[in-house]
């Protein structure tokens, strides 16, 4: 039996995490994932910033699935300010959304082609992406974070011209996606790196509580987009992509073809826009309350809580993100893998890390676990 | 012998990349850099899995508690003549996580930098004029030196 280190810094990990493998061979008996790295305290840092700043935030607790946690956030605001936002400003909500997670996934997409080896495609994905992020980048200004919600609507509108021009990208994504779903199903690299690696069964996935396409990749149909709509999502047609196999090969799948549903979504959504204003005026007060709000981030499903007690700075704030909900899924799939096989499933849920990381206080000698004041902390951590 | 080891620094420059703490969008956007699109290959450049191959360390995100340690045990694992980019207004300062318990903010709290690129995130083409110009900065120093 031998101990692997695995991280923080990893060829295989654009983040910092670390997991330790026990090795029996070349097969791994045992995971130990040990998350923080990343941990900033961005919930903490929430309740010191006004409701305003924390858009701002929100948006960069990730850089992948920014538009997703902005869009969380201020549907959780609204709930408590008790305002909707305009329907285009849904509508518009969604394009965005979902031009996001065409691009999520397409990065995905790379970087598992990168992880088997086959670097030429991880490059054929992502210069494709940037078509994507052409598109992100003129209607918002941005090619990361979009700044496009803000509570009580949208920043920007989209105009006509942007319309077409959105129209002509997903035409050209379309046709490109299509011809890589033929390739992924039938090129001999990637079936025998990806078809049955990293099993996960549908009663696991269940009983693990997996989320997004790391769920739906082993037949459960579940989507908040449709499950619990939110934006503009109950006014448009659109399918829940699931697969069977519940292997990474799957997981390319349910992704490939999530995008397609995503350039759908988009086209239905542009042409179904309602005129009108893109933002209503909001009272400044924010009254007391609690909510919970969620939102399927590309990764999957995604909540945010917040509380608030009258001030202009919320009482209490959490992010709960998807990968934290996979990672219990990931140990199971590790467990019986090869080892060359580790970067490819690690890969395979899609981790972002970034918005996953927390903490906890444990006491070495006793194992006494405790919370602390943002005092406390600052007394502790900082000297003043 | 040192000639023709500052001549190939200069020409071909490994690049390791280290998250402390970013939100991810500047790796991507780093990332991104090496595609197609914009080709930083074209200037020699190539990342690095390991410290030890690498000349320039590209840093991302604020520094986290728990990441300092490794940080510098990368850095320290490099071998000189080193330099450390700082990509992203995170790793220049610390803004937008000024302030959080678990930040130092800024990578020049715990490293030395040479180049600093900042915007959050800085696009592709930011990133590649940052290391254009520490690669112009090695030559002065090894035509001085
Ligand atoms: S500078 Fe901005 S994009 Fe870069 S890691 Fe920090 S928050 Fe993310």
């Amino acid at each position: 039996m031998i101990k692997v280190p695995f991280g923080p810094q990893h060829p295989a990990l654009k983040e910092p995490e670390n997991f330790t493998f026990e090795i029996d061979g070349d097969i791994v008996v045992a995971v130990k994932p040990r998350i923080g790295y990343n941990h900033r305290g961005i919930e903490k840092a929430f309740e010191q910033r006004t409701y305003i700043q924390n858009l701002y935030l929100a948006e960069r607790i990730c850089g992948i699935c920014s538009d997703a946690h902005t869009t969380c956030y201020t549907q959780a605001v609204e709930s408590l300010l008790g305002v909707e936002a305009p329907p285009r400003a849904r509508y518009i909500r969604v394009i965005v959304a979902e031009l996001e997670r065409i691009h999520s996934h397409s990065l995905w997409l790379g970087i598992a082609a990168h992880e088997i080896g086959f670097d030429t495609l991880f490059f054929y994905y992502w210069r494709d992406r940037e078509v994507v992020m052409d598109l992100l980048e003129s209607i918002s200004g941005n090619r990361v974070h979009y700044a496009m919600n803000t509570i009580g609507g949208v920043r920007r509108d989209i105009s006509p011209e942007k319309v077409s021009m959105i129209k002509k990208g997903l035409d050209f994504l379309e046709e490109r996606m299509k011809r890589y779903i033929e390739m992924m199903k039938t090129d001999q690299t990637v079936l025998k790196r990806t078809e049955g690696v990293g099993v996960l069964k549908r009663r696991d996935a269940i009983d693990l509580c997996a989320v997004g396409p790391t769920l739906r990749a082993s037949g459960v149909k579940n989507d908040v987009r449709a499950d619990d709509p939110y934006a503009a999502y109950d006014e448009i047609p659109f399918n829940v992509v699931t697969h069977d196999g519940g292997d990474v090969l799957s997981r390319i799948l349910v992704r490939c073809e999530e995008i397609l549903e995503s350039i759908e979504i988009t086209r239905y959504a542009l042409d179904h826009m309602p005129e009108g204003m893109t933002r209503v005026r909001v009272p400044m007060a924010v009254p007391p309350g609690e909510t919970v709000s969620r939102v399927e981030a590309p990764r999957g499903e995604l909540i945010h809580y917040a509380k608030s007690n009258g001030t202009a700075r919320p009482e209490r704030y959490k992010v709960r993100s998807p990968t934290l909900g996979n990672i219990p899924a990931l140990c199971k799939m590790l467990i019986g893998c090869h080892v060359a096989d580790i970067p490819i499933i690690l890969a395979g849920i899609d981790p972002c890390f970034a918005c996953m990381d927390r903490m906890t206080f444990i006491d070495l000698r006793n194992g006494d676990e405790w919370v602390w004041t943002m005092q406390e902390l600052r007394r502790r951590y900082r000297n003043d | 012998m040192t000639k023709a080891l500052s001549w190939a620094r200069v020409k071909s420059p490994w690049l390791i990349h280290f998250n402390t703490g970013g939100c991810n969008g500047c790796d991507i956007e780093l990332v991104a850099a090496l595609t197609p699109r914009f080709d930083v290959e074209r200037f020699g450049i190539l990342l690095e899995g390991s410290p030890r191959h690498a000349d320039i360390l590209a840093v991302t995100g604020p520094v986290t508690l728990q990441v300092k340690d490794r940080l510098l045990r990368i850095y320290e694992q490099m071998p000189e003549p080193k330099y450390v980019v700082a990509i992203g207004t995170c790793a220049v300062s610390g803004a937008p996580f000024k302030d959080c318990y678990n930040v130092y903010g800024g990578v020049d709290k715990v490293l030395p930098v040479d180049v600093y690129i900042p915007g959050c995130p800085p696009k592709p083409e930011a990133i590649i004029d940052g290391i254009v110009k520490l690669i112009q900065k090695i030559k002065g120093e090894e035509s001085r030196g």
